[in-house]
Parts: structure tokens; C-alpha cells; sequence
């Protein structure tokens, strides 16, 4: 069936979201991660949505996408400053910590 | 899906032709959507740096549209005169929600024919202009890159079957016209300039929305049911509009709304504002925004749903309505600017905003193929004077625009761009046998005729003051003596950001290869292109050249769209009762094509439209005398016994209300040639007063006279409208709101944080003294120890690492998710 195709789509999708989280040292490629992993959710809300033919999960997608924007308005505004405050968006620099 | 559906056979429509590209035309923006994509992933690679795919893909759409464009007028050529020429509509599902099914595909038409081929023609030109306009750009690859998208952006909403689609497009646009007038982004003027024109595009753009949704509630259930099609679509709404059925307040607050969109994007009063900003961009982007495709749009939709706006703006129904008002506002007001300018390009754009201006009077009068064909030969001519004026700038004047201060006595040094500038220059202020005329000329004697006679004025005005500020900017530019950069001056560098008008080439690095010697003609990249468009600029209007009879109005036959009454499915039934076979079967699924069922309802002679609907035709046009109708009756394809537009039809749908044409007369022809040649005539004297000989009575006038002088400050001001927007508009709302946050900042949360702080301090003293020296102290220190040996045994995996912690969420989840699966398996 059809939402077959679309859950693999979103679990595919999702796998290289959270590759990218987790192997992204850039701070913006790992919000573009982020950004996958929450479609690929959006994904299997249409999917589940077309299959019990209801509007619902057409309704969450929208607001799951609202929210996205967002956050990726508030996480990229952080990156702006934290890049104006040390030259770089690399991640694993951004630690303090010492351990 | 061949119109050819038998049923239509043996009625007395002939069955339509159709053809490869026609049935395809919706490859025509993949195209160039394709080469996008490619230019923005591999462009930099490539030899050539993407440009060659650009151009490339605009070629290839030109080739696909000009064979549409033939396998049309073939289609209208085999169908009979009385005939409705459906247009080749096809449409798949694009998404689906409740229920509801949202297509994407075509609606091919004269009208969309006529865009897409001038849009395709006028990119390709400009592409290959760009190829040595723009050579070592910093940014050259992303140049042709947004090109090319632009251009797809148009086609697609050129091409659109529903309003979304067109949305799509109209947006598309909108982003590219941000990118590209602010490419070269390091200069702050540039990119305000970018944010203005994408700003202020927008604000119309809230009445796009506005206006689609209230129509799509309304009309949605009528389209549904008659023509199986959604309320988004663009046929769907024009039979919707013509049936008499749409309450009047839910047509006419759509049609205002969707006319806020296009006051917007075509530049009209009060949003034009931006246009002349936006020549910030590089000149081959003023050409193509300017001439073929941004400001088009708004024209472009009001002539696509010219049904809606037909009946909501209530066109004929009286002697003035909003249309024409904004349009004629616009002529005007553009016009004066003009004269106050000193940079080539903003003289240009005024330019362009009055044209505008005309289209938008000739759509608002009625006048709908007239102010189409304008689209049509407006685009040759302008993109030519652009791509002229750009031709003087890059090789004539040092990259610079400024008429007064570098330029003059070019056409020596500069033949083929002056000759072709001048040609140009004439077919837009409408001399006679140039393409200019047969537009302009007949939307100025169409708004007359049709009964707007104040507009008809204002029309010819126009036309005298068109004439008069571009022989001024021709006698700035390539007569009297050279200034400055034209006299093989230098700049000095610190005076390149001193004006705005300045094309600055980012990585400009050649600048002594081709700038360093005196103006000199441009090559081959840009003069081939200025040719091709000059000789345009002659000959587009003989394809529709009113003056020559019938047979020349190659337009009105294959871009009009007839008003002749169709019949819907749902009146299926009362054509069989009139011995009409209807089609068989409704498409069966959503990707067949929609609009083959071309069973024409042939209207009873005696349905003879004047008699019903002469007091709405006296209304209209009370000075229209009988003969008059009479003298043009056998242009009217049987028009006159068209209902549509002016009651509801009895069967079946209109897809095109009935416009009136103006039996053409050489006598107003020579009107108006007499009013050019006298602005020309005119300005030109008083140019060579004010720039050459600096003496006799205009020269220094504003200066001795106070009125004047008032009147030249408020136009060089541009109205104050910048300053309305920008000082009263944009602070008035910002400014109140940042006050009033201040001082609840300053009142309200201090105090209440100050308040705070003075009782914490209180109760901490008293904590400080009994809790935390006697209980805490003695636990802490306990505590200490432990935590001391806990956090060294987890510091390790609180390391800070975002990645880190992102692992360990994903591996925790996926554990959890495993244990799941096990519980309940």
C-alpha cells in the first residue's frame, strides 16, 4: 500500500536526520537535521492521515511546520550571536567545560 | 484528450486541433526550473560557470513555446468563427486534503501563449546580454542562477490552471526579483533597495491571499458542481464570475482584493515606489523585471481573470471604475517623475510604471486585447531601451547612469546602441508605423469608445508627456556635448559610492581592460541582442495593426477569447433537448484533461444582445450612436449576439465576457501622432535650452519662480510618498509600539524587580544567618563529598557536546523503541 512507501520515505529520512545530528559538527547543518527529523514526522502524520482519511494529521503537519519556522528563527538567531561571539559554529568548540 | 471528442463533431463546431506542444506546454517552466537546480549544485564546475545552461534552457523554452504558439493559431484557424476555442487545459492531482483534490497543470491560451512566448524570447535575449554584461561577476553563477528561476517562476504562473499554482509563480517571482536587485548586496543602498521592492510587493501580496480565499468559498460549490473543478480554478472562477450567480459583494471584494496584488507587483499608485529602487540591480535585471516579467504579472492576472473583474469592478457599468482610476492616476504621476530624473534607468522605469499604468486603463475600460497587446510590444521595446541604456552605461559611460554628469554626445561613439535607442524610443511614445502605436494608440481610442472619455484624456496627456521626458533623456544621453565618464573622464574612486546610480561590479577586476579609453561601442553579446529587439520594436505590430483592416488583426483572432456560451456538464441535458450531442463521459480521473468537452451551444439568432441589454449598453456609453456600431459590426465576430457579461446565460457557461472594439478612424490616429510630435518637438527645444545653450526662458526657471520651484521639489521628492511610508507610516506604528514597551520596561518590570529584590534581600539576610550557617552548612559539606565522587564517575558524558548528548537521545529512544517492540510482540 501507498503508506508503506510513505513511512519508509519518513524513516529514511529520519535515519538521516539523526545521522546528521549526531555527525554535524556545524551548528546550522545540524538544525537543517533537525529540520529533516521533524518532516520526516510530518511525513508519517500525512501518511497516517491518508490512510484514515481524516484531516487531523493534515492539521498537525501544518502546525508541527509553523513551529519548525520557529525554531529554526530562535536556533538560528543563537547561532548568529554565538558566532559573533567566537568567530565560529562549530560545535564541539563551543564547550566550557573542561572534562 | 484531443479536443477532437467526437461529440463535438457533427454540431456546428468543428473539432479543435491540437498538438504535441500544446497538449505538453507545461514541460515550457520545467524547463528553466531544471536548469536552475543544475546551475545552483554543478554551475561553478562547468566551463562556462551555468551561464550556458541558462541559456540553454531559456532557448529550449522559447522553442517549446513558439511551437505552442504556432500549433495554437492553428487550433484557431481550423475552428469556425463562432466557435469558443477551448484552451488546452491539463491538470494532475498535487495534493489532497479532506477530501478535497488541489491540481497543478496548464490553462493554455492565446493569452498565456502570448506571455510565455514573449517571456521565453525576452530571457533568453537578456541571458545572452548578461554573458558579457556581467562577465567576472563575483556572484555569476548565482546571477544566472536566479535568472533562470525567475523566468520559471513567470512561466509557471503564466501557464497556471488554479490560483495556487499562480500564487506559486507570482512568489517564486517575488523572491527572485529580492535576489537579483540586491545582488550586489555589499552596497547598502542595494539591498534596502531589495528589502523595498520585496516589502512593499508584499503588502499588495496580503490582498492576493485575501482575494483568492474569498473568492475560492464562494464560488467553490458552483464550480464543483458545473464544471468539476475547484473554486481555485482559473476557469472555474471566470465561468463562476459570468454567470450572474456570485453575490455582488463577494465578487467585488475579491476583485479588490486581487487588485490590491496587482497595484503592488505592477507597480500602480500608491505602491509603485519600489520600481525605480529596484534599479538597484544589475540593468539585464531591470530589463527583464521591467520589460517581460515582474511587473507584468499584476497586469497579466487582471487580464486572466478578467471575468472577475469584469463583473466585480462593474467595467462598462459606468464612466469611471477603480481600475482605470488607479490606471490613469498612475500614467500621470509616472510621467511627471520622469522628468525630474537624472539616472538613464529611473527615467526608464517611471517609464515603465506609466506604461503600466496604460495596460491597467485599457483592462479597467474594457479594453482587453489592446491592453494585452501592449504587454506584448511594451516588452520588445523596453527591454530594448534597458538593455540600451545598459549598453551606454557599460561601455559608453564608465558604469555609471547619470545623464547630467557622464553622459551626452554618445551617438557618435555609439551608432547601434543610439539607433536602436531611438527606434525604441519612438515605438514607445507610439509613432506611427512602429509597434507602440497599434497598442498604445488602441487602448487610448478603446477607453474612449467604450465610454470613459475623462480616461481617454488623461491618455492622450500621457502620451504627449511620454514623448516629452524620453526625447529628453535621448538629448541628455547621446546629443549636446559629452560630460564627464562620456568625455573620457575618470572617476575618482571615492565618488563610485557617491551615487546611487552607479552599476558597481562587485569583482570588477577588468576595469582597465574595456573602461579605461573613452565610450566606445559594446560588442556583439550586447548588440545582436539591442538589434533583435529593435527590429521587434518595428515590426510586433503589424500582427495586430488595426489601421489595415480585419485581416491584419492577427491578435483579436488568436489571443481574444470569444464570448460565446459553452455548455457546462451540467447543462448537458438541455443541449441534448436542442438535438446537441454533449460530450459522453465526464473524465474519469483528475490527470485526463478537463476542458475538451467542447460542445458549443450555438446561440438562437434571435438572441440579438442589444435588444436585452440596452439600458446597460446605454449606461455605458451613451454617446455610442447606432451607426457606429453598425460601422464596426463585421469585426465583431458575432459578438453582438453575445450574452456574456451581460446576463446570465440561459444555457451553459461563458468563459469570456463580451468586450467592445473601436472602429479605428485616421483621423484620431493623427490626433494623437500630432500630440506626440509635439511633445517631442517641444522638449526637444527646451532640452537644448536647459542642457546645451544654458540660456532662454526655461533655463534656470524653477529657480526664478517660486510656484515652479515647489512644484520641482515635490516631484523630485517623488510625492513624499517614500517619506509617508517610511517617517509617518512605518514609524507611526513602530514607534508608539517601542515607546509604550519602554516605558512598561522601565515603570512596571523594574519595579516589580526592584521590589522583589529588596524582599529577597531581606529574607536572605535571615535565612543566611539561622537556616544556612547552622542546617545547611553541615549537610553541604557532607553532600560535597559524595557529589564529588558522583560527578567524576559521570563527567565523562556530560562533556558539553551537543553531538554527544544528541547520540545518547537517539540511542536511549531506540533502546526504549527495541523494548517496546519486544513487550508487545
Amino acid at each position: 500500500m501507498l503508506v508503506n512507501q510513505f513511512l519508509i520515505l519518513g524513516a529514511v529520512l529520519f535515519c538521516i536526520g539523526v545521522y546528521g545530528v549526531i555527525a554535524r559538527r556545524n551548528a546550522v547543518m545540524v538544525l537543517m537535521s533537525i529540520e529533516l527529523i521533524l518532516n520526516s514526522v510530518n511525513l508519517n502524520l500525512l501518511a497516517f492521515a491518508l490512510r484514515n482519511g481524516s484531516v487531523d494529521g493534515h492539521v498537525f503537519a501544518l502546525y508541527i511546520i509553523t513551529v519548525a519556522a520557529a525554531e529554526v528563527g530562535v536556533g538560528l538567531a543563537l547561532v548568529l550571536l554565538v558566532y559573533r561571539n567566537r568567530k565560529s559554529i562549530g560545535l564541539e568548540e563551543l564547550s566550557e567545560m573542561k572534562g | 484528450m484531443f479536443a477532437a471528442s467526437e461529440a463535438a463533431a457533427e454540431t456546428a463546431a468543428v473539432a479543435l486541433k491540437s498538438g504535441w506542444f500544446l497538449e505538453n506546454a507545461w514541460i515550457i517552466p520545467i524547463i528553466p526550473a531544471v536548469a536552475f537546480a543544475l546551475i545552483i549544485f554543478f554551475g561553478k564546475k562547468l566551463p562556462m560557470k551555468g551561464s550556458e545552461l541558462g541559456v540553454l534552457s531559456m532557448l529550449a523554452s522559447l522553442v517549446f513555446a513558439a511551437g505552442a504558439g504556432f500549433q495554437w493559431i492553428d487550433r484557431v484557424n481550423g475552428a469556425s468563427e463562432e466557435q469558443f476555442i477551448d484552451p488546452v487545459i491539463k491538470t494532475w492531482t498535487w495534493w489532497q486534503s479532506g477530501g478535497f483534490d488541489l491540481t497543478i497543470g496548464q490553462h493554455i491560451d492565446g493569452l498565456s501563449l502570448t506571455v510565455l512566448v514573449v517571456v521565453a524570447f525576452i530571457s533568453s535575449l537578456v541571458q545572452i546580454y548578461s554573458l558579457e554584461y556581467l562577465r567576472g561577476d563575483r556572484r555569476y553563477t548565482h546571477f544566472f542562477a536566479s535568472l533562470t528561476l525567475f523566468s520559471a517562476g513567470m512561466m509557471n504562473m503564466v501557464i497556471a490552471d488554479n490560483m495556487i499554482q499562480l500564487i506559486l509563480g507570482w512568489e517564486i517571482m517575488g523572491l527572485c526579483s529580492f535576489m537579483l536587485i540586491g545582488h550586489w548586496w555589499e552596497d547598502g543602498a542595494n539591498s534596502r533597495a531589495a528589502l523595498k521592492a520585496f516589502f512593499t510587493t508584499r503588502t499588495g501580496d496580503i490582498g492576493l491571499l485575501v482575494g483568492t480565499s474569498i473568492l475560492f468559498f464562494s464560488a467553490n460549490s458552483w464550480t464543483q458542481e458545473h464544471l468539476g473543478v475547484s473554486g481555485f480554478s482559473i476557469r472555474g472562477l471566470s465561468a463562476w464570475a459570468l454567470t450572474g450567480n456570485p453575490g455582488s459583494v463577494a465578487i467585488t471584494a475579491g476583485a479588490f482584493a486581487l487588485f490590491a496584488a496587482c497595484i503592488g507587483k505592477s507597480g500602480q499608485f500608491p505602491l509603485h515606489t519600489w520600481l525605480p529602487d529596484a534599479m538597484a540591480g544589475p540593468t539585464p535585471v531591470s530589463s527583464l523585471l521591467h520589460s517581460s516579467t515582474m511587473v507584468v504579472a499584476g497586469v497579466f492576472l487582471v487580464a486572466r481573470l478578467f471575468p472577475v473583474f469584469y463583473e466585480g469592478m462593474n467595467i462598462y457599468g459606468s464612466s469611471m471604475n477603480f481600475i482605470t482610476l488607479i490606471g490613469g492616476i498612475t500614467i500621470v504621476i509616472a510621467a511627471l517623475l520622469a522628468f525630474v530624473q537624472n539616472d538613464i534607468k529611473k527615467v526608464l522605469a517611471y517609464s515603465t510604471v506609466s506604461q503600466l499604468g496604460y495596460m491597467m486603463m485599457g483592462l479597467g475600460a474594457g479594453a482587453w486585447l489592446p491592453a494585452v497587446f501592449h504587454i506584448f510590444t511594451h516588452a520588445f521595446f523596453k527591454a530594448c531601451l534597458f538593455l540600451a541604456a545598459g549598453s551606454v552605461s557599460h561601455s559608453g559611460s564608465h558604469h555609471s547612469f547619470d545623464m547630467k554628469k557622464d553622459m551626452g554626445g554618445l551617438r557618435k561613439y555609439m551608432p547601434i546602441t543610439f539607433v536602436t535607442w531611438v527606434i525604441s524610443t519612438l515605438a514607445l511614445c507610439g509613432v506611427f508605423p512602429l509597434s507602440g502605436f497599434f497598442s498604445k494608440d488602441e487602448i487610448i481610442d478603446n477607453v474612449g469608445h467604450a465610454g470613459y472619455d475623462v480616461f481617454m484624456i488623461v491618455g492622450l496627456v500621457g502620451a504627449f508627456m511620454t514623448a516629452a521626458y524620453m526625447t529628453r533623456a535621448t538629448y541628455l544621453t547621446f546629443f549636446g556635448e559629452p560630460r564627464g565618464a562620456a568625455a573620457g573622464e575618470h572617476h575618482e574612486e571615492d565618488s563610485h559610492g557617491a551615487h546611487d546610480s552607479h552599476d558597481d561590479h562587485g569583482a570588477h577586476d577588468d576595469h582597465g581592460a574595456h573602461a579605461s579609453h573613452g565610450p566606445h561601442e559594446s560588442n556583439a553579446f550586447i548588440t545582436v541582442p539591442l538589434i533583435i529587439l529593435a527590429t521587434l520594436a518595428i515590426g510586433a505590430g503589424f500582427l495586430n495593426a488595426t489601421p489595415f483592416g480585419e485581416k491584419w488583426e492577427n491578435m483579436k483572432k488568436w489571443v481574444e477569447p470569444r464570448p460565446v456560451v459553452v455548455a457546462d456538464m451540467d447543462h448537458g441535458s438541455v443541449g441534448e433537448m436542442r438535438g446537441l450531442r454533449t460530450a459522453d463521459t465526464m473524465p474519469a480521473t483528475t490527470d485526463t484533461v478537463v476542458a475538451t468537452e467542447d460542445t458549443i451551444v450555438v446561440m438562437e439568432e434571435g438572441v440579438s444582445g442589444e435588444a436585452k441589454t440596452a439600458p446597460l449598453m446605454a449606461a455605458a456609453a451613451p454617446a455610442e450612436s447606432a451607426s457606429g456600431e453598425e460601422g464596426h459590426g463585421e469585426e465583431g465576430h458575432g459578438s453582438h449576439s453575445s450574452e456574456c457579461g451581460k446576463k446570465t446565460p440561459d444555457a451553459g457557461v461563458c468563459y469570456a465576457p463580451y468586450v467592445k472594439h473601436a472602429p479605428f478612424k485616421w483621423s484620431k490616429a493623427a490626433l494623437s501622432m500630432l500630440i506626440v510630435f509635439a511633445g517631442i518637438i517641444l522638449s526637444w527645444l527646451v532640452s537644448v535650452q536647459l542642457y546645451t545653450r544654458k540660456a532662454g526662458f526655461f533655463f534656470g526657471l524653477t529657480k526664478r519662480n517660486k510656484l515652479l520651484a515647489a512644484g520641482h521639489a515635490f516631484l523630485v521628492n517623488k510625492y513624499y510618498l517614500d517619506h509617508l511610508y517610511e517617517k509617518i507610516i512605518v514609524r507611526g506604528i513602530a514607534h508608539p509600539i517601542a515607546k509604550g514597551a519602554y516605558w512598561i520596561n522601565q515603570n512596571v518590570l523594574d519595579g516589580v524587580v526592584n521590589g522583589a529584590g529588596i524582599g529577597t534581600k531581606g529574607i536572605a539576610r535571615w535565612v543566611y544567618r539561622n537556616v544556612d550557617q547552622r542546617v545547611v552548612d553541615g549537610a553541604v559539606n557532607g553532600s560535597g563529598a559524595v557529589a564529588r565522587g558522583a560527578g567524576g564517575a559521570l563527567r565523562p558524558v556530560q562533556s558539553g557536546k551537543v553531538n554527544q548528548y544528541g547520540a545518547l537521545l537517539f540511542a536511549a529512544a531506540a533502546v526504549a523503541g527495541l523494548v517496546l517492540i519486544i513487550i508487545n510482540t
